[in-house]
């Protein structure tokens, strides 16, 4: 019968009106602004609606997400101990070639030392792609959750310097766990490692 | 090298021997293929093509070799009916580099000879239309020659010196002010340049004799660059008689940033991010091609492990899938059901794209391979979370999208014959991909010369023979069903173990050579050419773009065709224009 397919197609675009209002009541008030509710959105099982109200509701980031690096210092005595060696791979490897580091040099000797005094990463040329934390040896540089980085002035803000870029160890345990605890783990053995073979 | 390189492969030497006068074969180091004068290429190729079946050309590029003083064009052809690529060469002086046009032989050269005309400035005698295609008029000089400098910055080659260990941030545009780096050509004013009338773009092409039995006007109308039914920065000149298209010439390059030139400054590493650029609807694909080919350079110590294989066929079929629930979605927005499809169709890639999320990090832009394997394991869950969607979801929405679209009468009123490629027309022009295989050509690269771990895989070449624009909509839902079933197979028996067995260091040097290596895309065979010389710069990097070169039969399926009817065939080739203009 000719209409019959259109008929067919208008019946699907039905069910997913029904299934809209037949979730809503389902789910009732915890299937919007929650959590569990973006979560069961998420879900390969998910009906009904499926946009997430942004910014009032938060699509979670998945550990692995990256987003414009940033560097971890670890909090010694109150001071800020920079991981970064200024070894310069990350900059190496950097495909758009946004990151610039200038190494720190004794006042005395004019002798290079392991640290940056230095280190910019140009947000507008970083592409995210990840190598920098990838090749750091040193778990110094990593990559970052937060990707709400409008400003209005980009020549000014959008090149971050050292002092931007550094955020604390926590942070870093707080938005990748799993990531850091495989590292520090790593340390440790390492750490007795060392220990094993001085001893 | 060793010297297991240098012994040819079979089909290489059954053509050896057989032409033997005319062709030798390429005894440069890490070379293989056959090198043929250009004297002798029309009928070798034509001999090829008749005698032996190599009837596909399917990439066609030029290099330039600056300090041997050589330039050379490098084809590469497949019998479709299965087996490996043949890859021929032949060598000119760089001062006078001409070689004939094998339009004659194989129409899908046009574009591709253009293309190499426009960035390396190869004369191709005989090429009925031959002029830039990527670049624009006021553009001077040929990018990708080896000679030819890049205005804006300063070095060539990266990583630049300047970022370590003394680098400071700087803007480069504050560098140099804007006018002070563009070069136009000899005779060339931008001021009083008028842009060529639209007769010359049709130069060389014959028209289509329609009789509407009354008198009508010929009409040129352009339909883009700036249209929403381009997918992009795309324009189709067509010319009209009445209201029946007898030509039209397809204009693209609007978002042209030389992908190639940007690759050979780039490390070999660095170009993994850049081919998530390319496609960016599957940049998992894009990935598992460049791959796939650069490690076919680094030989066999860098063979991805077992797992890594299973993990490189899940994300290149979840690619596969939400490409063509785009490619639907977005079909069925070109016939004016404006967007109630595509967002049912955006929904199931969104679910994807989560999973590509929680495995690489980002959702489009991946950059998850390396060169021996993937770069991180799936993170847990995720296999159980993937064997969700490919045995319980994608199924299910599959067969609701059927029930959706494909019988409807508005649908199928507006495709069915229309824009129709014979297969004769699709091996011709070089169509690949879901092109190819809607005109009756059984041919998909993951059967005919597999590549990865497809072979362990049971799965059917989709194929629908009719060629026209319903049925280049239908292969979609077939290669979704079957990608599918390769999902199902590939996480049941995916196998615990490492994923990146041996990694390269960040800077490593490339064995000197060339490899061509090509994947089933979703659009159709992706391919890139490699070619080392020994640096950690690839000295030619070139990307056979799927949709590029399927555009080169959109004037034959246009041709005869209605102007209403131009969007809906255009939206069935599936064009991206990340990967068109490269």
């Amino acid at each position: 019968m000719k209409g019959f397919g259109i008929i067919k197609g208008l019946g699907v675009t039905l069910k997913h009106i029904y299934d809209t209002y037949a979730e809503d009541i389902k789910a009732g008030r915890k299937r919007y602004y929650t959590k569990e509710g973006v979560r069961q959105r998420m879900t390969p099982d998910t009906k009904g609606i499926f946009t997430v109200n942004y910014p009032e509701e938060r699509v979670p980031t998945a550990e692995n997400f990256r987003f414009v690096p940033f560097l971890v210092y670890d909090e010694v005595d109150g001071e800020k101990d920079i991981r970064c060696t200024a070894c310069g791979i990350c900059s190496k490897v950097c495909p758009t070639q946004c990151i610039w580091i200038t190494r720190a040099e004794d006042p005395e000797t004019g002798k290079p030392q392991k640290t940056p005094a230095e280190f910019y990463i140009d947000t507008d040329l970083c592409m995210n792609c990840g190598y920098c934390a990838e090749y750091c040896p040193f778990d110094a540089i990593k990559m970052d959750h937060d990707y709400e980085l409008a400003t209005y002035n980009r020549k000014e803000n959008n090149v971050h310097n050292i002092d931007r870029l550094l955020k604390p160890a926590s942070y870093y345990a707080e938005i990748r766990p799993l990531h850091y605890a495989i590292e520090q783990q790593a340390k440790a053995e390492e750490e007795a490692k060392r220990a094993a073979r001085r001893g | 090298m060793n010297e297991e390189t240098k012994v040819l492969e079979s089909n290489e030497a059954a053509v050896l021997e057989r032409f033997h006068e005319w062709v030798t074969a390429d005894e440069r180091e890490g070379y293989q293929g056959l090198l043929v004068s250009p004297a002798n290429l029309i009928a070798l190729m034509t001999a090829l093509r008749d005698d032996l079946g190599y009837d596909q050309l399917t990439s066609l590029t030029g290099v330039d070799y600056l300090e041997e003083e050589l330039m050379e064009v490098v084809y590469h052809l497949y019998k479709s009916t299965g087996g490996p690529i043949l890859e021929i060469k032949t060598q000119m002086p760089r001062s006078n580099p001409e070689v004939p046009s094998l339009v004659s032989t194989f129409p899908g050269a046009a574009f591709q000879e253009r293309e190499a005309w426009d960035l390396l400035g190869i004369k191709f005698d005989g090429h009925p239309n031959l002029k830039r295609i990527l670049m624009w008029e006021g553009f001077a000089g040929h990018p990708l020659r080896k000679d030819w400098q890049e205005a804006y910055y300063g070095d060539q080659k990266k990583p630049y010196d300047d970022r370590w260990p003394e680098g400071k941030a700087k803007k480069i545009e504050a560098g140099m002010k804007y006018h002070e780096n563009i070069n136009y050509p000899k005779d060339f004013n931008p001021e009083t340049w008028i842009p060529e009338p639209h007769e010359l773009l049709f130069k060389g092409s014959q028209h289509l004799k329609v009789d509407e039995g009354m008198e009508t006007e010929q009409l040129v109308v352009n339909l883009g660059p700036q249209h929403p039914s381009t997918h992009g920065v795309f324009r189709m000149v067509a010319k009209l008689e009445g209201e029946t298209v007898i030509d039209l010439e397809p204009v693209m390059g609007y978002l042209h940033r030389n992908h190639e030139k940007i690759g050979e400054k780039n490390t070999f590493s660095m170009n993994m991010p850049y081919t998530d650029r390319l496609d960016y609807f599957c940049s998992m694909s894009n990935n598992f091609g460049y791959a796939v080919t650069v490690e076919k350079l680094l030989g066999e110590k860098y063979q991805p492990p077992e797992r890594a294989e299973y993990i490189r066929v899940i994300m290149a079929e979840l690619t596969r899938v939400l490409n063509h629930f785009m490619a639907i979605g977005f079909f069925l927005n070109d016939l004016g059901a404006y967007f109630t499809p595509a967002l049912y169709t955006i929904k199931e890639r969104e679910l994807i794209l989560d999973i590509f999320e929680a495995v690489a990090g980002s959702r489009m832009m991946c950059n998850y391979f390396r060169f021996g394997g993937v770069v991180r394991d799936l993170p847990e869950g995720m296999e159980e979370h993937i064997r969700e969607m490919v045995y319980e979801r994608l199924p299910r929405q599959i067969d609701e999208l059927d029930r959706y679209l494909v019988k409807n009468e508005i649908v199928v009123g507006r495709s069915k014959g229309v824009g129709v490629l014979t297969p004769e027309q699709a091996i011709g022009l070089s169509a690949a991909g879901p092109v190819l295989r809607a005109s009756g050509v059984p041919y998909d690269i993951r059967r005919a010369d597999p590549y990865s771990i497809y072979d362990r895989f049971d799965f059917d070449v989709a194929v629908r023979y009719h060629g026209d624009v319903y049925d280049r909509f239908l292969i979609r839902y077939d290669e979704i069903r079957q990608s599918i079933r390769i999902l199902q197979q590939a996480i049941d028996g995916i196998p615990q173990g490492e994923v990146l067995a041996n990694r390269p260091e960040y800077r490593f040097r490339m064995p000197k050579g060339e490899a061509y290596g090509r994947v089933e895309g979703p659009k159709g065979e992706l391919g890139y050419y490699v070619v080392s010389d020994g640096t950690d710069n690839p000295y030619r990097y070139h990307v056979r773009a799927p949709s590029f070169i399927n555009l080169t039969g959109l004037r034959q399926m246009c041709l005869g065709e209605k102007v209403a009817d131009l969007v809906a065939i255009l939206g069935s080739i599936d064009i991206v224009l990340g990967e068109v203009d490269r």
